[in-house]
This record gives C-alpha cells, sequence and structure tokens, in this order.
C-alpha cells in the first residue's frame, strides 16, 4: 500500500495498461518529454519510449482523429486533451465522429478509446482552463463517462476505461491532483458503472462526483456533529450510471442531494433527481435538492471562485436547512 | 470559372499511361458500376424510393476507380458524404448498397447510416463522414496503427476541395507529415464548394496542390478526368506511403456533372462552363480509349452486361427488402450489442 497523489495515480495508471498490453498508446500535448503540464504523466516518455508516448502539436482534432483510427484499426489508444474546456475545440471529433460511428455502421467499427482530460475549477485559472464539462459528454450518446475521486479510483477507472471496448471520457479532477490517498500495491482494475457508499447515514443521501466528493463527505462530517447522518455516494461513473446504488439509498433514507461542480442547467444531477423523482417518489420525504455551481462562467478571483463552487459548508448548509424544513 | 484549358487540362483526357490489360478493363467495370449504380440511385430518388439526402459522383469516377484499383486489399478507404463510389470501388456488391439507400433491413448498415454513412469494414472501407474535414484526422490515426505495428498497410482518404478551407484538414497535414504517416490524401477538387465556386473563397488558386508546400509535401496535380493517370498517380502515392516516406497530397481535378445533392439542381452552373465538362466524361471516353487500344466490343459488352446484371438484380431486391426491425433502434450503441446506460 503506497499513499500516491492523485496527479501520481494518473501515471501509475497508465503505466500499469502499457505494461499490460502492447495495444495501448498515449499522446497529447506536452505528455511526453515534459511529463505533462500538470506533471501527471511524469516518467512515461523515459520508461516507454516516443513510439508509445507521444507528443503531439497543438491540434486538439488530429489528437482525437488520430486516437479514433488508431481504436478502429486495433489499438487502444489514449488520448489527452489538456484542458476539458479545450473539448470544445474537437467537440465534432468527440461528439459526431466518436461517439457515433459505431452506431452509424451498425455495429462494424468498434472504439476502445479514451480521452483523459483535466477538468473544473480550484486553481484560479479564470472560465477558460475551468468548467467543469462531464454534463456535455453525458449528453451525448455513445460516450461513457468517468470521473474519479481518489488516487485508488484514478488507477483502477482508468485501467476499466482502458479495457472497456467502448470511447470513454476520463475527466481529472485537476483540483485534486496534489491530494494524497492509499494505493494499493499490483494491478488495479475497476468496474465501470459502479457508484461507492464513502460514508453511511440514515437521515439523508448526498451523490456527488470527482472534486465534490470530498467535500460532500467533509459535509457529512459537520451534518454529523447537529445530529444529521448522511449516506454519502460517489458517483464515479455517470455513463453506466449506477442507478441502484443511488435509488436504493435514497429509498431508505427518504432524502435526496445532488452535488455537481457544473453549471446549474442540465447537469448531471437533474437526470439523477429525474429518475429518483419517478422511480421511488413514494419513498421521499422531501424534496430532491441540488447543490451546483450557479449558472455562470467560473470566475478567476480566489474569492469568487471558491463563492462559486459547491464547498463543504454550503453542502452542509443547504442540507441542514432542507432537513430542518422536512420535519418542521 | 476557369475552363478545362484554363486549368491547364486537354480537352479530351490523354490516357497516355500504360497499365496491364486486367488492370485497364478492371478499371473500366469499376467506374461503370459507379456510373450505372449512380444513375439508378438518382432514378430511384425521383420515384421517392430514397428519402433523405444522397450526394453523387457522377463525373468524378475515375478518382474512385484508379485508387479501388491500386490499393492493397487491407489498405483503408475513409470517404465523405460523396462516398457511394469509393464504397463500390473496394469492392462492395451492390445490393447491401441499394438497399441502404432505400432504408431497408438488407442494407450495408441495416438502415443505420443511409447514403453519407456507407462502411464495411471488411473491405477496410473504414466509413463516410459527413462533417466536412473530420475524417483526414481520422484517417491518420489508422496511418500511424499501421506505422505502430508494421504492417505495411495505407489510408487513403478521399475529400472536396471545400475542405481544404476547414482547420481540421491543416491539422491532419501537419501531423501526417510531421510523423511521417502512412497516407494518402486525395482532393477531389471539383471546382465547386457545394453552391460556391472554389476559386472565389480560396486564397491560392489550387485549393489543395498549392497547400502542400505549407507542409513540406510536393504538390500533386492530376487530370482526375483520365483514370490511367490517376492510377499512376495511387500507384507512386501508395509505394510512397508504404516506404516510409510518409503523406502524399494529390489533387486531382475533375468536375461533378450533377448538382451538389439530390436537393440541388446546379442552375449557378452556365450551360458553356458545364459543356465542356461533360465533353471530357471519364467513362465514355475510356471506353473508347480501350476499344481504340485493342479491347473487343465483346469484351467491353460482357463488362457492360455484367454490370447491368448486378445493377438490376441489386435494385430488385433492396425494393422486395423489409424495412429495419424496429428493435435496431437501441442496437449497437455499445460494443456489446445494446444502449443501456445504467442498471
Amino acid at each position: 500500500m503506497a499513499q500516491l497523489t492523485y496527479r501520481d495515480a494518473v501515471a501509475r495508471g497508465i503505466a500499469q495498461e502499457l505494461e499490460r498490453d502492447e495495444r495501448v498508446v498515449f499522446l497529447g500535448e506536452d505528455v511526453g518529454s515534459a511529463g505533462g503540464v500538470f506533471k501527471s504523466t511524469t516518467g512515461l516518455f523515459d520508461r516507454f519510449g516516443p513510439r508509445r508516448v507521444r507528443d503531439t502539436p497543438i491540434s486538439e482534432q488530429a489528437i482525437l482523429g488520430a486516437a479514433m483510427g488508431a481504436a478502429m484499426t486495433g489499438m487502444r489508444p489514449i488520448a489527452e486533451i489538456m484542458f476539458s474546456d479545450f473539448l470544445a475545440v474537437c467537440w465534432d471529433i468527440v461528439a459526431n465522429e466518436i461517439a457515433k460511428t459505431r452506431y452509424m455502421s451498425g455495429g462494424q467499427l468498434t472504439l476502445p478509446l479514451v480521452i483523459r482530460t483535466a477538468n473544473g475549477g480550484g486553481l484560479r485559472f479564470g472560465a477558460q482552463h475551468s468548467q467543469a464539462v462531464e454534463n456535455w459528454a453525458m449528453a451525448v450518446p455513445g460516450l461513457k463517462v468517468v470521473a474519479p475521486s481518489t488516487p485508488r479510483d484514478v488507477v483502477g477507472l482508468l485501467a476499466a476505461a482502458v479495457r472497456d471496448p467502448d470511447p470513454v471520457v476520463f475527466f481529472e479532477a485537476k483540483g485534486l491532483y496534489p491530494v494524497k490517498g492509499e494505493v494499493p500495491d499490483g494491478e488495479i482494475v475497476d468496474t465501470l458503472g459502479t457508484a461507492e457508499i464513502r460514508r453511511q447515514g440514515g437521515d439523508c443521501t448526498i451523490v456527488a462526483l470527482a472534486a465534490m466528493v470530498p467535500r460532500a463527505i467533509e459535509a457529512a462530517g459537520t451534518l454529523a456533529g447537529l445530529g444529521i447522518e448522511a449516506t454519502v455516494i460517489d458517483v464515479r461513473s455517470l455513463v453506466p450510471l449506477d442507478t441502484r446504488t443511488i435509488l436504493a439509498s435514497t429509498a431508505a433514507t427518504g432524502r435526496l442531494f445532488t452535488v455537481e461542480e457544473n453549471p446549474r442547467l442540465c447537469g448531471w444531477g437533474a437526470e439523477v433527481a429525474s429518475i429518483a423523482a419517478e422511480e421511488v417518489w413514494s419513498e421521499l420525504t422531501g424534496p430532491i435538492v441540488r447543490i451546483t455551481t450557479p449558472h455562470v462562467p467560473l470566475p478567476s478571483a480566489d474569492a469568487l471562485e471558491d463563492h462559486a463552487r459547491p464547498s463543504a459548508a454550503l453542502i452542509a448548509e443547504t442540507v441542514r436547512k432542507s432537513l430542518g424544513g422536512a420535519r418542521a | 470559372m476557369p475552363t478545362p484549358t484554363e486549368l491547364g487540362l486537354p480537352a479530351a483526357p490523354a490516357f497516355a499511361n500504360r497499365v496491364d490489360d486486367d488492370v485497364a478493363v478492371g478499371l473500366y467495370r469499376s467506374m461503370l458500376r459507379m456510373r450505372r449504380f449512380e444513375k439508378r440511385a438518382y432514378d430511384l430518388f425521383l420515384q421517392n424510393l430514397v428519402k433523405g439526402t444522397s450526394h453523387l459522383s457522377l463525373g468524378q469516377e475515375a478518382i474512385a476507380a484508379a485508387f479501388g484499383e491500386a490499393m492493397r486489399d487491407d489498405d483503408w478507404t475513409f470517404a465523405t458524404y460523396r462516398g457511394h463510389a469509393h464504397t463500390l470501388a473496394r469492392g462492395v456488391a451492390m445490393a447491401p448498397v441499394m438497399a441502404e439507400l432505400l432504408g431497408r433491413s438488407t442494407g450495408l448498415l441495416s438502415g443505420k447510416g443511409g447514403s453519407m454513412h456507407l462502411t464495411s469494414a471488411e473491405h477496410h472501407m473504414m466509413g463516410s463522414y459527413a462533417i466536412v474535414g473530420a475524417h483526414l484526422t481520422v484517417a491518420n490515426g489508422a496511418a500511424w496503427s499501421a506505422q505502430l505495428r508494421g504492417t505495411g498497410q495505407v489510408a487513403v482518404c478521399f475529400f472536396g476541395d471545400g475542405t481544404t478551407n476547414i482547420g481540421a484538414f491543416h491539422e491532419a497535414l501537419n501531423l501526417a507529415a510531421t510523423w511521417r504517416l502512412p497516407v494518402v490524401f486525395v482532393c477531389e477538387n471539383n471546382l465547386w464548394m457545394e453552391y460556391t465556386p472554389i476559386g472565389s473563397v480560396t486564397a491560392v488558386p489550387r485549393p489543395a496542390a498549392d497547400r502542400a508546400g505549407g507542409y513540406g509535401l510536393d504538390p500533386v496535380l492530376v487530370d482526375g478526368n483520365d483514370v490511367l493517370a490517376m492510377y499512376d498517380a495511387a500507384c507512386r502515392a501508395l509505394a510512397r506511403a508504404r516506404s516510409g516516406a510518409g503523406p502524399t497530397l494529390v489533387e486531382a481535378v475533375t468536375y461533378r456533372h450533377g448538382g451538389h445533392s439530390r436537393a440541388d439542381p446546379a442552375k449557378y452552373r452556365e450551360d458553356t462552363e458545364v459543356r465542356p465538362w461533360i465533353a471530357r466524361d471519364p467513362v465514355d471516353l475510356y471506353r473508347a480509349h480501350l476499344a481504340g487500344d485493342g479491347v473487343s466490343e465483346s469484351a467491353l459488352k460482357e463488362v457492360d452486361d455484367e454490370v447491368a446484371g448486378e445493377l438490376d438484380a441489386a435494385t430488385e431486391a433492396a425494393k422486395a427488402a423489409p424495412a429495419p426491425d424496429l428493435g435496431l433502434v437501441e442496437r449497437d450503441v455499445w460494443a456489446d450489442g445494446g444502449a443501456s446506460w445504467r442498471n
């Protein structure tokens, strides 16, 4: 068992798959000899060489097109898009080409590839380098969408994504890169579409993703001090979505809260809320509440950015007020 | 709009290159399959048996036929929404292609792709892509895969003149040249970007050839109506790619006999512009060339009859086939065959 940062777990996860399968190749801007702008791919170039760890020009369409063409002809590429905001530059390749080609071809072509990207805020980079865009990907049929919250899950879910026969967009929470966590020794392979219960409590269910998970856990600690016991579910995978775990917990506690870093409108929590409203309505004892970034581009100044993104304090306060209201 | 002469082309294709007899006749058969197939497809549009849109290659057949004949069986084709000819060129039978155009269960894609997305993986026809420029980047990926695995395969990517002005074209050319990928980019310059003359929206007179130098490549300009010149250009580009010397950007100058798509009667073109191009017809003139070159009329007639037979059978089979099973709507989003996104 090692203590690894989320950042180092990325390199370990990629290395595990490069080591295991000759078909796995890795490409992106500055990912090779520079080790990545977030230093999350340090050492891979020296260990695996330029044939398998490939630096590219600033050409996001060419990067993802290369990954797609390689995937449909027998390779298992991992492509990095440096910041998830840049997915907008190559969204045609993501949403029109990669996502649709299997379906349009009547199942003839298979695209086993992973698009890794640094997502979300926390680094005071401003609106074009800080968005949480997991809901963009979730809205496109044909894409699997994964977002780990711990170093262990970075390794395990990345392995699952690489080994999956379908295209996976893998959102790394850039604000979590320096955070350490325990990572078991040896090969780690997880399963896509499985949520994890991070904390058990009978009073409410808080569902969170990626950078919002540690905040939800912290909020649950605060709430426990007030006599409110929360279950915290780490969604981990938006597509496929582990509705079974979410609905079972929601039915047991009667209250559902979602914590989303994405801007308000059409965030992933809206889909979760709609499913819960349809399927466990009779078990609910109060309204479903979404806690999100407001519907704004993310501001840069630390005070503003911190205010915009859901904090542990905001989560705790929202849950406390809502439960109090339900009981009054 | 420049005339063929002003573009430096002879009034009729020169047919100056020599090829083996079986190749010579094979090129004719391939072009004739495209020509007859698309004329029939057009008739079926008029009968409202083909829905949606469709983009014909009438007049441009020499390019697809030449590459189809020159490519190795395991080389890959990447085509655009104007992809009927490129699909047939890889040896795909007419019947499933026609059925796909008619939206029938026996279609090449079971009715899920239609005219603009023809794909036949078993023929290494890796798709027809309907977003301009995107597939150049995808062809690079296949070429990269061949390079990594040392298979000697080449990816050949066809696109129109309008594509040379979109960003993906330039990203793809730069990456292919930098990585020395075994890929051939073939610009079918039919002089019209949809409804607009390409020359009026492009900074250079030769939309592809004049851009080659920007990527360290030599300009390659070919008479796209001369199937023998195209075959020669294809062989050179494929050999260069296989040798490890990297990509080639070919500009094949041609003309589409019809409009951009089914919806376009092409009234923006003057008769005086169209006439010299109809007179440069790549199929009819090549047949005449073969006859003059010693191929017997009976041998040519045999090809004509064979193609007519395949086409009639394909048409009747497509008309008789049922609509696709409605269950297909939620099939094949994922590799497990399904469309499920939750448990």
